[in-house]
């Protein structure tokens, strides 16, 4: 078996003329150390491993649409004008010539019409952030389905969400920039959120939008938050990131010769940089070419920001789509008009459930986002590091409890979009509403106990194979007359595959030395139940050889 | 299993999943008879390890795509001159976005392509191993850690003088106010943000005028079915057009007097089956536009809030919960519709000041 070792070739005392070798290149990395010390880095991190793998990849398309996010952005920045200040417009586009419109959907329009390049990068711009929140979120739910969460990495999941966070505020600003009718809307609705808000939330409406809305301030604000805050901010937590992914080394699938104290992959230097850096400019390109091909947010047909026109049909960016969904799907009325309302005066003050309940939903779903890995930890109990990022059905109660999450996600996320299913298939707006509010809450419980019992025949297949080989196909008669197929045993690499996960059982409730069994207890014990009552072992080597003999 | 002693941090009965050390696996189950690891498997040599033909071929690919990159930045440029974009014509500017797009793809793209395929097919592919270490310090850095806080604690008498300490927390604790203070000015000079929202720019004889133009709109054109944008006489005068607007926006319909359900104190507020509603929706705000003319409803196509305007623009279905308000309307004496008054209570979303008794 071969493995390349990772010796470091320098010695102090070879002599001095073959440290003065190397021609240019030395001379330059022999200029830069002796006055940074830079080699220490170099030995450190140049022959660092990484394993292999495609769901590795969705965390780096990420990390490149942020990068193209920038480089385009600059760009932008050199011809747009976050001034609400009112012009007359006389550009390219014939149906607004003459209409009343900001300065900021103006220069947006000139980016779009009269500048070479101007359109392309554009869209690209906003291809990236569209690109850069969805494999935020598809990386969210790779580390989440297969536990690599887990001890050392909770802190790096919560940075991680940070992210997830800042990349929607940073969408959600960026579309609010060109002051257009659709985002002007978009900014029209935040407002009035805001303005539910008990006690203080005529002030901040007040504050934000430096007066009434949509007053002659909010696109200059948010163009500090795009532009310097946010994406300082972003940059940090990437930066603190990948740190930690360093300091922890990545994880691996279980596999042979794959252990919790090794990794086993490609050096840095040459092939995963050549890879990685590879695939930025694969991304980069493919973003390019929908930049090229496919529009996106004409503003030129949504017209300026006027709070009066509206038309049927609208939508906000994907990502936001489920805060819209959750404001669409909260009755004004619980039980229809007539029922019960869902705001109330309490004092000569009012109190609006039918935004309040939204927020707070919204708000708790995306806490307990932030807080799965530590209930885990608490739930199994379980001190000890783990590098082997598991098979999803392998956690079955953890990956049910995903598919919850992803249900409740998605059925909010096309609440946003109710009017164009219903008028799509042909359902009443109505029904569509009523359809996805109960679906908002029975989908998550279908999906917990559909994707559980999912998980476990997918274990007990496991156990099959494990034991009794796959099926191969060929049918034998046997001298009795008997038929039977032939199973072919799989081979020992395949088979550690298989049988390499932890599994947990239920807790078992002991008093504690004061012989009680504090609240605290029960409650983990019952979680604990949910969560490992059904489970499916992995096959020992006892198991095996009796199979063998059977 | 007589490879895996070669697996470096690969010794004894670590090859289970989690090594075997001090930390508490807590409900995990660990078994003495789990399979082992059959440690890695013969390495694989590719195709161009063992034919220099392909190994020539793939080189050659890959120079060709770093070509392909470099005319794609050429060619790029020349779109950028080639396909300019003329005043006034929109099929230009769709030529050079689409041509400028295709040359830096492919510049882009080409050279992503050829260094993934010279890292897969030439580069050496030998599996690297890296051992881990345990994430915390080691004992001895851990416990100069808590020493060295220790040394800090006894030097400063930070916990000794108690009072030096809170002071200083009462003095950290106060900073951040000021700077809270400093904001306030983004807020009203005068009066509260409440005292803003509640009225619009009606008042008792402003004409009904028609959105977007400014014409005033006489009783006798609203025929029956019809349904008009309406923004107050003056609106587009005004400094802060979008602002009022944002408030003063009106829908404007003529029903059957018949088909309307009139409360008694507001019997005076519709002319002759003519009535005037807000247009900013009382759930977060959105224009309600669409107006249903057979069944006399308004949609909002933001949240889908359904308002019946011949009960007094009452909820029928979506998550708004307050009826819209409903601005009293009349002619005056040259037959131009007018205002009442203003609306008799705040437009628009709730907010936490807005009062229970408007309508009392």
């Amino acid at each position: 078996m071969t493995t390349t070792s990772d010796t470091y070739n320098f010695d102090p005392t070879a002599p001095a003329d073959s440290r003065r070798s190397g021609g240019i290149t030395g001379w330059a990395s022999r200029y830069v150390d002796e006055r940074t010390g830079i080699s220490y880095v170099v030995r450190e991190f140049g022959r660092k491993i990484f394993p292999d793998h495609w769901s590795f990849m969705l965390g780096e398309v990420a990390l490149y649409s942020f990068v193209v996010i920038l480089i385009t952005g600059t760009f932008l920045t050199f011809f747009f004008q976050a001034s609400m200040a009112e012009v007359t417009y006389d550009g390219s586009y014939g149906p607004l010539k003459g209409l009343e419109m900001s300065a900021a959907m103006q220069s947006t329009l000139h980016i779009s019409f009269e500048i070479r390049g101007g359109l392309l990068i554009r869209q690209v711009h906003h291809w990236a952030a569209l690109l850069f929140v969805a494999s935020t979120m598809l990386h969210m739910l790779r580390i989440f389905f297969t536990g690599a969460f887990r001890k050392p990495r909770e802190l790096n999941w919560v940075i991680g969400f940070v992210l997830w966070i800042l990349a929607m505020a940073e969408g959600f600003t960026g579309y609010s920039l060109p002051d257009d009718l659709l985002s002007g809307n978009g900014l029209r609705i935040i407002a009035g959120m805001v303005e539910g808000i008990p006690f203080i939330g005529s002030w901040i409406l007040w504050l934000l939008f430096g007066g009434e809305f949509p007053g002659t301030a909010i696109v200059g604000r948010l163009y500090t938050l795009h532009i310097l805050l946010l994406p300082a901010a972003v940059l940090a937590f990437i930066a603190l990131h990948l740190v930690f992914v360093v300091t922890h080394k990545h994880t691996q699938y279980a596999g042979p010769g794959r252990t919790n104290e090794n990794v086993i992959g490609v050096p840095v230097l040459p092939v995963f940089a050549a890879k990685a850096g590879g695939f930025f400019f694969v991304v980069f390109g493919l973003l390019m070419l929908m930049g090229a091909f496919f529009t996106i947010n004409p503003i030129w047909v949504y017209g300026p920001y006027d709070p009066s026109p509206v038309s049927a049909g609208t939508q906000p960016d994907w990502y936001i789509g489920f805060a819209d969904g959750a404001l669409r799907l909260m009755p004004g009325w619980l039980g229809g008009p007539g029922g019960v309302p869902m705001e109330f005066v309490l004092f000569n003050t009012t109190y609006s459930l039918n935004i309040l309940i939204p927020i707070v939903v919204l708000g708790l779903f995306i806490v307990a986002v932030m807080l799965y890995p530590f209930l885990e930890a608490w739930v199994t109990g379980d001190k000890r590091e783990h590098h082997i990022a598991d098979r999803p059905r392998n956690m079955p109660s953890r990956t049910a409890i995903g598919a919850a999450g992803v249900a409740f996600y998605t059925v909010l996320f096309f609440g946003a979009s109710s009017d164009l299913i219903a008028t799509h298939f042909k359902v009443s707006i109505e029904s569509m509403i009523t359809i996805l509010q109960f679906m908002l809450v029975l989908g998550p419980v279908l999906a917990f106990f559909v994707t559980k019992r999912i998980c476990l025949a997918l274990q007990k297949k496991d156990r099959q194979i494990v034991l009794h080989g796959t099926e191969s196909g060929r049918i034998v008669r046997l001298p009795g007359g008997e038929y039977i197929e032939v199973h072919e045993p799989v081979d020992e690499y395949e088979r550690w595959k298989l049988v390499a996960f932890n599994d947990y059982e239920p807790l078992m409730l002991r008093p504690n030395a004061a012989g009680r069994i504090p609240v605290t207890e029960r409650a983990r014990a019952a979680i604990s139940r949910l969560f490992f009552e059904d489970r499916i072992e992995p096959v020992t080597s006892t198991e095996l050889e009796v199979a063998r003999h059977h | 299993m007589a490879n895996d002693t070669n697996l470096p941090g690969h010794d004894g009965p670590s090859d289970s999943l989690v090594p075997v050390s001090t930390a508490d696996p807590g409900t995990a189950v660990e078994r003495s008879d789990a399979l082992r690891n059959p440690g890695l498997p013969p390495h694989r040599l590719r195709v161009t390890d063992t034919d220099p033909k392909k190994a020539k071929t793939a080189e050659r690919v890959i120079v060709a795509l770093f070509y392909v990159s470099l005319v794609g930045s050429i060619f790029a440029m020349a779109a950028y001159f080639a396909f300019p974009i003329k005043p006034n014509d929109l099929g230009s500017v769709r030529l050079n976005n689409v041509f400028v797009g295709i040359g830096l793809s492919f510049a882009l793209l080409a050279i992503g392509v050829a260094a993934i395929h010279w890292s897969k097919v030439l580069m050496d592919d030998h599996e690297g191993i890296d051992i881990r270490h345990p994430v915390k310090g080691d004992p001895k850095t851990q416990a100069r850690a808590v020493e060295i806080f220790r040394q800090a604690d006894r030097e400063s008498g930070f916990n000794r003088r108690v009072l030096i300490r809170n002071g200083m927390i009462a003095a950290f604790a106060a900073l951040p106010f000021p700077a809270i203070f400093l904001f306030r000015d983004l807020g009203p000079s005068a009066g509260t943000p409440a005292e803003a929202f509640s009225h619009t720019m009606w008042k008792a004889g402003t004409r009904l005028t028609k959105d977007p133009t400014g014409d005033p709109i006489r009783a006798s054109d609203v025929t029956i079915g019809s349904v008009f944008h309406v923004i107050p006489e003056g609106l587009n005068d005004t400094e802060d057009v979008l602002e009022e607007k944002g408030k003063a926006a009106v829908l404007l319909m003529r029903l059957e007097p018949g088909d309307l359900h009139v409360s008694p104190e507001k019997r005076t507020w519709n002319y002759d089956g003519i009535v005037a509603y807000s247009k900013i929706c009382t759930h977060v705000g959105c224009p309600v536009a669409l107006y249903e003319q057979e069944t006399h409803h308004l949609l909002c196509p933001c949240h889908q809030s359904q308002f019946d305007i011949t009960r007094e623009a009452a909820v029928i279905f979506g998550p708004a919960v307050r009826p819209l308000p409903q601005l009293p309307i009349t002619v005056d004496s040259e037959g131009y519709l007018v205002a009442r008054s203003d609306f008799h209570e705040p437009v628009g979303p709730s907010f936490w000041e807005r009062r229970g008794d408007y309508n009392v």
